[in-house]
């Protein structure tokens, strides 16, 4: 199959970028779209010019890497698909694409489609994790969790940061990334003694970053390749006002 | 000397200076406010309205009602300021995370596309600063009386069971009925009504949804929720300023 | 020769060290005296301890922030040490470790099936084929049961039964159930664990992490490991780190073979260089090929996924009885179905090892039974697991692996069975090291996939995550006091020490030098290149002639991409074809010794498949007699034959014995 692409060309964050357009030829559809950048990026290269930067690692869905805007859709649109494993069979011949990167302030361009999201790391240094030291641990059973709680905790904690929830977010929030830690670590037992610390901390640097609001339009909720459910945002809402309620009474 | 300390990250002993401020600035916070101060507001809307649909009976029940509401005083009052304090609250939170969004944002997509997000969430902004005025508009209107429909404040209204003595309280009904007479002002009202049908639609789930109540098995019932009480809002309103317009009731 | 001088360590590096060779020339892995069991204990009893005030004196280099990395990065840092942190993924979370599905073995006999510490550590050595150090293994074997502890603190959503207790499932090789699992994603949920452990110390200060950082060379000095050079990939700027010690945990070099199941971005880099200033690099022809991949679709492919092997457990392997038989699955009946794992090896089926299911799934596929397009492939059915458990268990267990089959290659495997092929997935070669994980470079440590240490010629399932925290969580912490405790009263040497410029420097010509060829072919062009080269002579059957072919044909590929690279843009910007070029340069030379020393290892064993040295019914033949060692090798300059020193493997509580999984 044979495409048209228009991709955003920014040589560095200072610089200004724009849509430049190339020719995809002679792709096959079981090719990877991510496999259909690299045939381009090979012609481009034998053409003399430089390629379109973009980044990918694992290829199969799973480190959270690769990261773009297809047509306005993060990832591609393909639901609960990561765009290393949207295939090109899912595209019609003669199709035109455009290629964005993530869009959010907090979220700046570095080059091409490639942008720093070091803001979700610290976030997670914030309080995603619960503090224990290494070999302090009692034994794997002796702390039960209910099943339930602890397939729930697992949905939420499938999450691969990889940042498509803030660049669909039409006010570039980051909370269906924060929810999903907070909801992981506070359903499990484990993650209780410091439940309500951890959700002031993290909510506080996500604002700090430069991330948006919610505003329950749950556009992320339909881009994410692990397909975390907003209701996770509904959990962090919650434990966010106890924990203020018990900050405010000094009990935190 | 002891490494115990760093196992702890400062910030899991970090306390800010004033916890009340901290909680009004953080994004969650001012959400809360929003929720809050939307559910009065919905609060409000829903008991005006049933106060309203008292229009379609004799005159004589609303024009009771307003004088019995009249006569709470300083009940009256602290409704009013509540609601007042409420509304403010909710304009100036919804500007500012408007702003911030807007600016966390940055650069638009240069080909957008939305997936899921309605229509109504979209343009609560607007919908809102077009109901801010509305609101300003009705309170001039029939509160004030400053905007000059027919029959704007006749004081005929005698309370059956009183005597003499008494005064002649404001005639609601007349005045209702003469404003609505007017096809501009009830284009208005229409208009409004339809953006408060949509402002309540997403705003009510999104009510849900801060306050943490929207569970998994809660999420289509909140929407429900929200879009059937936006649409009661607007066909209860729409009813009376249409059954007026169009002669039904004179 | 005209290939730029860049093999050969500056004029100023030290000669080699030959601290861990013994008067007789033997490498020394340094095991502690007496019965395995217990010789952890004893070793942590009578280590030399150091002072928490003064941990906070050393600054530790770790370059990977992977299971192996990450976890080391974060003890480390607890116990006081300075730490500094680099990957060249854009976040620590991001390591390949992610990537790993399956699970993580432990000891913990939860399920009451009799196993333990002793026969996880015997189905270890076993596995591998006789080929790993037993007392590193048994040592593994001990601290798996910490990890699952430490994990299930952490927050690690571990697979859970209804009563709240932990849930196991069984793996190949073994004959109890020891994995546990968090759904398909384990080595996620497990790598984020040691995410969340780093981020904390991170935020403590005591961790300094240095992401879109790759080691591009090590600073040897006086023959110790004192620093390292690496570019920030997101802006081209070439930094000096110097510290006491350094440790690379910087994984395995899978993607020689350019299609493997490994990511993009895993190279051998930091391990070739170190290789390069002294390190040896033990048994690289080890590498493991896993038998559930998705098959190979076009050449333009770019990577290879892998189905956990989990599948297994509840899924068939079968390829058509008849050669070219293109019937649908569906359409083969039973009688004309070749159960071959079944019918081979009866008391494992279906979890026979991973060498041997391959080469199993390989001999069918030659015999020209193989299914699919290119007839490489055989199928994996599900149809007597769903008829048996039904398709929600099914869904629950394996639900997110059958999607991503879909997504892949557009076909429902609840309907119709799994198309699977063998790929490259694991390496067992590495940096060698002694007991403490410590290379012959002192001051140098390599855990996890990096080195060569616990799998031996091939590593059994669910054992790569066991192992990775092992070095990182329990046993690194502790051995590298052993150095810093002999060697830490010596002064840290500044970043602008003469060797540490001369390093950085050559760092800096090399990147230009890649630029300034302005040539032909890509770097992903010569990288394809080699990596069938190396999957067609070196791959899952090696035989004299085809390594010897290989072992020619490698330098001239060599010397054709120093005179015909082309890497578009500059060295100070983000640039993924110059990161992809200074990889593929690394791999233009590891390939030669890890030809040279399938060549010179003899026999068959584990993950090494000679065709020479089978039996008549196509079993690994091993040489116990001859090759019971490791084979480290030394590098020894440009397009110089790599000297091979040998560690004897001596085994005291197993018996060598043929592996059978009949």
């Amino acid at each position: 199959m044979n495409l048209t692409l228009k991709v955003w060309r920014q040589k560095d964050s200072k610089s200004p970028g724009r849509i430049e357009t190339y020719a995809a030829k002679n792709i096959p559809e079981s090719a990877s779209f991510l496999e259909m950048l690299d045939i381009v990026n090979e012609d481009i290269m034998h053409a003399g010019g430089e390629p379109i930067m973009f980044e990918s690692d694992c290829r199969e869905g799973i480190c959270g890497t690769c990261s773009m805007v297809i047509n306005g859709y993060a990832h591609g649109g393909q639901r609960g698909t990561t765009v290393c494993q949207l295939h090109m069979r899912h595209f019609k011949d003669g199709d035109e694409l455009t290629i964005e990167p993530w869009r959010a302030a907090a979220f700046p361009v570095v080059r091409d489609l490639v942008v720093n999201r070091s803001g979700l790391d610290r976030i997670i240094q914030s309080g995603g994790y619960v503090s224990v030291r290494t070999g302090s641990a009692v034994d794997g059973n002796a702390l039960p969790v209910p099943k339930k709680n602890s397939d729930l905790a697992m949905d939420a904690a499938q999450c691969i940061g990889c940042g498509a929830c803030v660049a669909a977010c039409k006010n570039g929030s980051a909370m269906l990334f924060l929810s999903a830690k907070v909801g992981h670590l506070g359903l499990l037992p484990q993650g209780q003694p410091e439940r309500h610390r951890r959700v002031l901390n993290m909510v506080r640097q996500h604002d700090q970053e430069g991330f948006g609001n919610c505003t329950n339009q749950y556009e992320c909720e339909a881009v994410c390749p692990k397909e975390i459910s907003s209701t996770f945002i509904t959990r962090l809402n919650r434990d966010y006002a106890v924990a203020s309620a018990r900050e405010l009474l000094g009990a935190v | 000397m002891s490494t115990a300390a760093a196992a702890d990250a400062p910030s899991m002993r970090a306390v800010p200076p004033n916890r009340l401020i901290a909680f009004y600035r953080s994004s969650i916070g001012k959400k809360w406010i929003v929720a809050l101060t939307g559910l009065v507001m919905v609060g409000f809307v829903v008991v005006h309205l049933i106060g309203n649909l008292q229009i379609f009976l004799p005159p004589a029940y609303i024009n009771a009602y307003a004088a019995k509401l009249k006569s709470l005083g300083p009940v009256l009052w602290l409704f009013r300021i509540s609601l007042f304090a409420a509304f403010v609250l909710h304009v100036i939170n919804t500007i500012q995370l408007s702003r911030m969004n807007r600016v966390a944002k940055g650069e638009r997509y240069v080909k957008e596309a939305t997936v899921q997000a309605t229509v109504a969430s979209r343009t609560m902004f607007y919908s809102g600063l077009i109901l801010l005025a509305f609101i300003i508009f009705h309170i001039l209107h029939f509160t004030l009386g400053w905007i000059p429909t027919e029959n704007i404040h006749v004081m005929d209204y005698a309370p059956e069971a009183g005597n003499a003595k008494d005064p002649l309280l404001h005639n609601v009904w007349k005045m209702l009925v003469g404003g609505f007479r007017n096809p501009f002002v009830s284009v208005f009202y229409l208009v409004s009504m339809g953006l408060l049908c949509m402002h309540l639609s997403h705003g009510v789930e999104s009510t849900v949804q801060t306050l943490g109540l929207r569970t998994k098995p809660l999420a289509r019932p909140a929407r429900y929720l929200s879009w059937g009480l936006g649409w009661a809002v607007f066909l209860g309103n729409a009813a009376i300023v249409l059954a007026i317009l169009f002669g039904f009731i004179k | 020769m005209s290939t730029p001088d860049f093999r050969n360590v500056s004029p100023l590096a030290a000669p080699p060290t030959r601290d861990a060779a013994t008067a007789n020339g033997a490498l020394d892995g340094k095991t502690p005296q007496g019965p395995l069991a217990g010789a952890w204990d004893r070793y942590r009893a009578e280590v030399q301890l150091i002072n928490p005030a003064n941990k906070r004196k050393y600054q530790v280099i770790v370059v990977g922030s992977g299971l192996a990395g990450g976890a080391a990065a974060a003890t480390l840092s607890e116990l006081g040490y300075q730490v500094s942190c680099f990957c060249y993924q854009d976040s620590p979370r991001r390591a390949h470790s992610i990537a790993a599905q399956g699970g993580i073995n432990a000891a913990k006999n939860y399920q009451n099936d009799g196993d333990s510490i002793f026969r996880l550590f015997y189905d270890t050595i076993k596995g591998g084929d006789f080929r790993s150090r037993e007392a590193n293994v048994y040592r593994l074997a001990q601290v798996s049961r910490d990890i699952i502890d430490q994990c299930v603190a952490q927050g690690v959503p571990f697979a859970r039964e209804y009563g709240g207790q932990l849930a196991n499932r069984s793996f190949g090789g073994a004959q109890v159930s020891r994995t546990f699992y968090a759904r398909g994603q384990t080595g996620q949920q497990l790598l984020l664990g040691a995410y969340s452990a780093l981020s904390k110390q991170i935020a403590t200060g005591g961790v300094k992490m240095f992401s879109h950082c790759e080691m591009q060379d090590l600073i040897v000095i006086d023959g110790h490991a004192k620093g390292i050079v690496t570019r920030d990939l997101f802006t081209g700027e070439i930094q000096t780190h110097m510290a006491h010690a350094v440790v690379l945990a910087t994984g395995g070099y899978g993607n020689v073979f350019y299609l493997s199941t490994n990511a993009r971005g895993c190279n051998v880099t930091a391990t070739w260089r170190a290789h390069r200033r002294g390190a040896f690099f033990a048994n690289p022809c080890y590498t493991q090929i896993h038998p559930t991949c998705i098959p190979v679709g076009g050449d333009y492919q770019s990577k290879l996924t892998l189905m956990s092997e989990s599948l297994r457990n509840d899924g068939r392997v079968w390829a058509p009885a008849k050669k070219g038989d293109k019937r649908a699955p569906q359409d083969i009946p039973e009688s004309e179905r070749d159960y071959y794992l079944e019918r081979k090896y009866p008391s494992y089926g279906n979890l026979a090892p991973r060498d041997i299911s391959s080469r199993a799934a390989k001999e069918a596929c030659d015999d020209g039974r193989g299914v699919g397009d290119h007839g490489l492939g055989v199928y994996l059915d599900f149809a007597d697991s769903i008829k048996r458990l039904g398709e929600p268990l099914i869904r629950e267990r394996y639900g997110n692996l059958f999607d991503m089959y879909e997504k892949i290659t557009g076909e429902n495997a609840y309907q119709r069975p799994m198309r699977i092929f063998p790929a490259v997935h694991y390496t067992m070669g590495g940096l060698w090291v002694d007991y403490n994980l410590m290379s012959n470079l002192p001051g140098l440590h390599v855990i996890g996939e990096a080195n060569f240490s616990d799998h031996g010629a091939n590593r059994l399932g669910a054992s790569a995550l066991m192992q990775g925290l092992a070095d990182g969580y329990f046993v690194l912490p502790y051995t590298i006091g052993v150095y810093l405790a002999s060697e830490g009263g010596k002064k840290l040497p500044k970043a602008d020490h003469p060797e540490a410029a001369a390093v950085r420097e050559a760092s800096t010509g090399r990147l230009q030098k890649m630029l300034a060829i302005n040539g032909k072919r890509t770097p992903g062009e010569f990288h394809r290149e080699l990596g069938l080269l190396m999957w067609d002579k070196c791959g899952m059957a090696r035989n004299r002639d085809g390594l010897q072919h290989a072992l020619q044909r490698i330098p001239q590929l060599r010397e054709e991409f120093w005179q015909n690279l082309r890497v578009p843009g500059e060295a100070g910007n983000l640039n993924h074809a110059l990161d992809h070029a200074n990889r593929v340069s690394d791999y233009l030379e590891f390939a030669e010794t890890m030809c040279f020393d399938a060549l010179h290892r003899e026999e068959s064993c584990g993950g090494h498949f000679r065709e020479e040295y089978q039996t008549e019914d196509g079993e690994a033949m091993r040489d116990d007699d001859n090759y019971a060692y490791v084979a480290a090798w030394e590098h020894k300059g440009a397009d110089a034959q790599p000297y091979l020193h040998k560690e004897p493997l001596e085994f005291k509580e197993v018996h060598l014995a043929v592996r059978s999984y009949k």
